[in-house]
């Protein structure tokens, strides 16, 4: 088994997938803290249905490199959500449903009516549940996604005290001369950007799920915001390292092994949780 | 000059005005109650106050070298916090953000001084247990806690007494009065008649009709009302 992981490895590409693996699993993670205490998961699933839309008009289009295309409607759209969540007309989650949807039904009747190839349920479906490019990772995506996590982490760390105040108390934070907007505005970015990004790991239907699993596995044995997010990002690696290596092992779809890893370190810290009676 | 000014303000939503050209001061030392009926629009008011919202008209200044970075708000609680994974140290730490400015991370002087901070309210013994699962009592006098850390000035409080028990609820108010008779400005929000009356020295209640004055003036007011 381990023998053959490592004759996998020999391959540059596969190489490239772990390491795209582990950097979007720990930005993922991080996000996911934010992203779950707030309130606000529903925004990530949304917001990967925006992406697979860009995806499938980006695919038409005949462009080399996609990102240029899935990255900018992405971020936009996560802005645009994020400001009507806060305005009071439209309702927050009906903002996300309506964006989803439509992005969904858009990206999906481009694919059929300007269909390259002659398996257009396919190539749905691939996008849907599949890395889309996961094998064929160039040097440049994996610079790509490399820069981009290593971004995030950098945020992650020189801004935990901001990032932990507002989250805890968006009003307190405003009060406190901390300018909450920007803040938002800078998540909203953030977001759009790692689930563009990790749709080259597991599939754009998927993507919630490692943004919120490890959050919310994290949050069942842990119980102050520090460890919280520090378990969240390595159980978060683990678990995708432990999916990758097994969809190799066992011929599985990666995106889909990723995720049953992450399910399953999720009902292990649940009942960590009940156990030692921390939830 | 006073602390806060606030002049001529009306708030609402939309273009519904809810309060109309209120006027009132706030001077150093003062403990002032406000009070009114749910809906009347007392926490709008008190947001309006800090800068969280914006007026309809009318204008809200700080004086006496009040910064708007020195000012200890207590918001009601929200849902987010109700099962949020912090500990009470993280969070009275957060109370310093406001003076974080172009810094990242927090002093090692504003590390000691929440030690002093939970060590004077109490709460010393609890600073690593976790927010969600503190007694409703723990949990103000943490917000209490932080609120402190951001000013050595001005305590703003929206309702902090709400659903909490009368023996709690009596012991807060103890300790607001504690930081009070210490030299802090108290501005606070309740439904509390009684102790309004009993610890401040002045009262703004949004009834019918706007009411602002001291505490003696509102008790012969409300005497005249009742003949």
């Amino acid at each position: 088994m381990i023998a053959k992981i490592m004759e996998y490895l020999q391959y540059p590409f596969v190489r490239y997938a772990f390491i795209v693996g582990i950097m979007i699993s720990v930005a993922a993670a991080l996000l996911g803290v934010i992203l779950v205490l707030k309130r606000l998961s529903f925004i990530g699933d949304g917001l990967s249905h925006v992406a697979f839309g860009a995806m499938a008009v980006a695919a038409v289009t005949g462009l080399t490199n996609r990102t240029y295309i899935v990255l900018p409607v992405t971020v936009i759209c996560a802005i645009l959500i994020l400001k009507t969540g806060q305005s009071t007309r439209i309702k927050g989650d009906a903002a996300i449903a309506m964006i989803s949807v439509g992005a969904l039904a858009f990206g999906y009747l481009f694919m059929n009516v300007f269909s390259v190839t002659s398996n257009v349920s396919g190539d749905v479906c691939s996008t849907l549940f599949e890395a889309t490019s996961m094998l064929t990772l160039t040097k440049a995506d994996v610079i790509i996604c490399t820069v981009f996590s290593v971004l995030v982490v950098l945020f992650f760390l020189f801004f935990y005290n901001r990032i932990f105040a507002v989250t805890f108390d968006e009003d307190f934070s405003k009060a406190s001369g901390t300018d909450t907007e920007a803040f938002n505005l800078v998540i909203a970015v953030i977001i759009a950007v790692i689930i563009v990004l990790a749709m080259n790991l597991i599939g754009s239907l998927l993507i919630s799920a490692l943004v919120i699993f490890p959050a919310m596995s994290a949050m069942r044995v842990f119980s102050n915001f520090k460890s919280v997010t520090l378990f969240s990002a390595v159980i978060s690696v683990l678990c995708t390292l432990i999916g990758m290596a097994a969809s190799i092992v066992l011929g599985t779809p990666v995106g889909a092994t990723i995720v049953c890893f992450d399910v399953l370190a999720f009902l292990i810290c649940w009942i960590t949780g009940k156990l030692t009676g921390r939830s | 000059m006073a602390l806060i000014s606030v002049k001529d303000v009306s708030i609402g939503y939309g273009t519904n005005s809810i309060l109309d050209g209120i006027s009132f001061e706030v001077n150093e030392g003062d403990y002032l109650s406000i009070l009114g009926e749910n809906g009347s629009g007392k926490t709008t008011l008190l947001k309006t106050m800090i800068g969280l919202s914006r007026p309809m008209k009318g204008t809200v200044s700080f004086g006496d070298g009040l910064r708007k970075d020195g000012i200890g708000y207590l918001p009601q609680q929200t849902l987010i916090q109700r099962d949020f994974p912090a500990s009470v140290r993280e969070i009275v730490l957060s109370g310093f953000q406001g003076r974080l400015r172009k810094r990242l991370f927090y002093s090692n002087e504003e590390r000691s001084s929440v030690e002093e901070i939970m060590q004077k309210l109490g709460i010393s013994e609890i600073s690593r247990k976790s927010f969600r699962d503190l007694s409703g009592g723990q949990q103000q006098r943490v917000l209490l806690a932080r609120a402190l850390t951001a000013t050595g000035k001005l305590l703003i409080m929206d309702e902090p007494v709400s659903g909490l028990d009368p023996r709690v609820t009596e012991e807060f108010y103890e300790l607001v009065e504690d930081l009070h008779r210490e030299g802090i400005t108290i501005i606070m929000i309740s439904h509390d008649v009684k102790n309004a009356v009993r610890y401040s020295t002045h009262i703004l209640d949004i009834g019918r009709s706007v009411f602002f004055g001291t505490t003696d003036e509102f008790l012969r007011e409300e005497g005249r009302e009742e003949q």
